[in-house]
């Protein structure tokens, strides 16, 4: 059965037909046929953000929080190069959204024409796929493609740019269409002779870890990790990315390797002897120096994406597929060779690291608040249920280390791309995909002033976030680096904040939000409360903290993971070896 | 470093030559050759990409390239397994003097003289790049006024074709 419409109702339709029921966006002049017929839809909602990043972002955060694709809409040119950020983070980080954007009409592309920029060209290295389409009949499939790529496989964003007289002209609708896909197969049931051949390894192995990433649980896949965590009794570190993909209160997790990681978790892929990565891709902020990179390690690893494999590091046994069928494949394995491991000595190595070197910070003298605090303080109140979503710099580490994930997805943040002002736009985002959740972003002053026009999006849509601002007046992470290898020269970073240069009370205010300071240790726990007492608008705190604080462990970029300190100068000891 | 030869099969579709060459230049790899060319079945095209790299490396290059939606199929051809051949055309001085010279060069190398002017004969090759390589140094002493050369284009040898499963895969979608 097909019916007449134009295209810009075709794609309304086809958005409809997919499932969309959420749409970040900013009208313009191409995109204006679209936005039509989407005033009419009942099933679509339309946010009109204040920046296209924010649509964007807002798009991850729905996507990252709620598992189903975000969708995000602009304009041809500037509306469209706005939304190349956002892009760029989706890709590095496999969140499936779709982008929509308007094009000049198909007679004038190549023209220079008013706000005409060649997205598709633009966003090519940075998209899983992108269309640009020029007929209006195309419009319903090329949705469907969109979203399918999107959605399966390793999830990536997906751009598809409409010309105007494709919005405009008549089409016949029909649905569903047939995709036309004839490259696109995704591998997701691993290859078995590699699983028995990893639950070999395992059985082998004195001292393996298991290297949980994002992968595990895009594959919806922590349940059968904790599953074969516990039957292997095997450590387990999260990545950035995967912090609650596993429960940090579970004596089987060691923390988060990398750069800031803990000493015990990149002390357990340091000293073992089998990896096991799960839906990673040998980061260099985990790996530091690929050549010291856990030395001794044979590597199990398992993804999605065949070119993730081997890319860093060589895989002695490597398995493509989907986390959940590979982790449920090791199980079956495991359980059916009836073979353990013994990793007594392992584990009394590791808990020791992990008892001698717990993660730890120091207060100052002067009495001013220590930002670690309050994430500590926000992870007792708030609790595991709530989505924790954090910009870029040292508040994103002290919030992935300071805060207890229980649950997997709980944290949202931007980790291959590293975009500063991912915070507040993705927390709008991800309250809207999931309105019953608390969503607390963490963000800092440099972050914050990057994307806080969305609160208004916020205060005006109803969308109740809760934003932490962690202040120091500072470019945080840039000046600890000055700190420590650019003798204290402090270019550029002093943001001066703190002078109240903007007050974030009363931007807040402005934005229709509540705007609250905190700037001593003994009032946290009460504005932390106060802000869980409002459910009607965003909140705002404004927590002054000490400009000095600096995020421990760390590794130096590029540098061995062996060359860790937990402090300036202060390197932690380990055993001796064999 | 050591050159391959990929036959990479992609949907015929505009911009799918930029995203293949473009992947190309963004993970760094560099490109001795490349040839682009329609195939016996409508909806495929045909390119052929020589590069100079590690094993390891190439590796990288093919997995991505299989993550490209358009693309259909990658094949590496061993030379002493299919033929490859590249076409040269030359425009070199030849007089009433040197033109006999030329021409019987034109012979040894089974080359072709598809335009001749007074002061000058335009030649047609064809060959393996050693080949090519060897023709223009013996007509390099005439003087060379102009060259233009195609990318390698290449076929496995035996009865075998790569296109036939992957026509299955575009039938299946029709």
């Amino acid at each position: 059965m097909t019916e007449r419409m134009t295209g810009a109702q075709a794609l309304v339709r086809a958005l409809e037909h997919v499932g969309v029921d959420t749409v970040f966006g900013i009208p313009g002049g191409a995109i204006l046929p679209a936005y039509d017929p989407l005033y009419d839809s009942t099933k679509v909602r339309h946010v009109l953000v204040r920046h296209e990043q924010g649509a964007g972002h807002a798009a991850e955060g729905y996507a990252q929080a709620t598992g189903r694709v975000g969708v995000c809409m602009a304009t041809s040119g500037p509306g469209a190069t706005n939304l190349v950020t956002p892009i760029a983070d989706a890709f590095m980080d496999s969140v499936p959204i779709v982008a929509i954007t308007g094009q000049v009409a198909s007679s004038m592309i190549g023209t220079d024409a008013f706000q005409e920029s060649d997205i598709s060209g633009i966003t090519m290295p940075i998209t899983k796929h992108n269309f640009l389409v020029t007929d209006a009949d195309d419009i319903p499939r090329t949705i469907m493609e969109a979203f399918h790529i999107a959605s399966t496989g390793r999830p990536g964003p997906v751009l598809v740019d409409i010309s105007k007289d494709a919005l405009q002209a008549q089409t016949e609708f029909r649905w569903p269409p047939t995709m036309q896909l004839p490259g696109y197969r995704p591998v997701t049931r691993p290859h078995s002779k590699q699983i028995r051949e990893a639950a070999k390894l395992i059985a082998e192995s004195k001292r393996p870890v298991l290297y949980v990433g994002g992968g595990v649980h895009k594959a919806r896949a922590s349940t059968e990790l904790l599953e074969l965590a516990e039957l292997a009794d095997i450590p387990v570190v999260t990545t950035l990315m995967a912090r609650g993909t596993f429960p940090d209160g579970h004596p089987q997790h060691l923390g988060m390797p990398g750069m800031h990681g803990s000493v015990s978790a990149v002390g357990a892929l340091q000293k073992s002897d089998l990896i096991i990565g799960l839906g990673v891709r040998f980061d260099d902020r985990v790996t530091g120096d690929l050549s010291t990179f856990a030395p001794r390690a044979k590597i199990v690893h398992a993804d999605i994406d065949p070119a993730e494999i081997s890319k860093n590091r060589h895989a002695d046994v490597p398995i493509v597929g989907d986390c959940r069928e590979v982790i449920t494949d090791l199980i079956a394995a495991i359980r059916a060779s009836g073979q353990k491991g013994d990793y007594s000595d392992w584990w009394k190595l590791l808990n020791g690291l992990k008892e001698t070197y717990p993660l730890g910070y120091d207060t100052a003298d002067d009495g001013s608040l220590a930002p670690q605090y309050v994430m500590e303080r926000l992870s007792a109140i708030v609790g595991p249920d709530a989505y924790y979503v954090s910009g870029v710099g040292q508040h994103q580490m002290w919030a992935a280390q300071f805060i207890e994930y229980e649950k997997p997805g709980t944290f949202i943040n931007s980790g291959g791309l590293g975009t500063m002002g991912f915070a507040v736009p993705a927390a709008m985002g991800a309250k809207m995909g999931c309105p019953d959740a608390t969503v607390w972003a963490i963000d800092g002053d440099g972050c914050f002033q990057m994307t806080n026009q969305e609160l208004a999006t916020c205060a005006i849509e109803g969308v109740p976030i809760k934003i932490a601002v962690i202040n120091n007046g500072n470019l945080g992470m840039v000046r600890q680096w000055q700190t420590l290898f650019y003798d204290e020269r402090y270019s550029n970073t002093d943001l001066q904040t703190t002078r109240r240069i903007p007050d974030f009370v009363k931007l807040a205010e402005a934005y229709g939000c509540v705007g609250l300071r905190c700037e001593r240790p003994e009032d946290v726990d009460a504005v932390i409360e106060k802000a869980m007492e409002i459910n009607d608008v965003p909140v705002v705190i404004d927590f002054v903290v000490h400009q000095d604080a600096m995020v421990w462990p760390m590794i130096a970029g590029g540098a061995s993971n062996d060359t860790i300190q937990i402090a300036v100068d202060m390197a932690p000891k380990w055993e001796n070896e064999e | 470093m050591t050159r391959h030869t990929l036959s990479v099969l992609v949907e015929n579709k505009p911009g799918v030559l930029a995203r293949v060459s473009a992947l190309f230049s963004r993970r760094g790899f560099n490109i001795d050759s490349l040839a682009v060319g329609p195939t016996e079945h409508d909806d495929i095209s045909r390119i052929t990409i020589v590069v100079n790299v590690e094993e390891l490396p190439l590796e990288q290059v093919t997995k991505q390239l299989n993550k490209l939606v358009n693309v259909l199929k990658i094949v590496e051809l061993d030379p002493a397994q299919s033929v490859q051949r590249e076409l040269m055309l030359i425009k070199v001085k030849a007089d009433a003097e040197s033109r006999s010279h030329v021409l019987e060069l034109v012979q040894l190398f089974r080359a072709r003289c598809v335009d001749v002017a007074a002061d000058a004969v335009t030649i047609e090759v064809t060959g393996t790049h050693d080949k090519l390589e060897a023709f223009i140094k013996v007509l390099e002493p005439f003087g060379i006024k102009e060259l233009v050369q195609s990318g390698m284009v290449a076929i496995g040898r035996g009865a075998r074709s790569i296109t036939d499963r992957s026509l299955r895969a575009l039938d299946r979608t029709a």
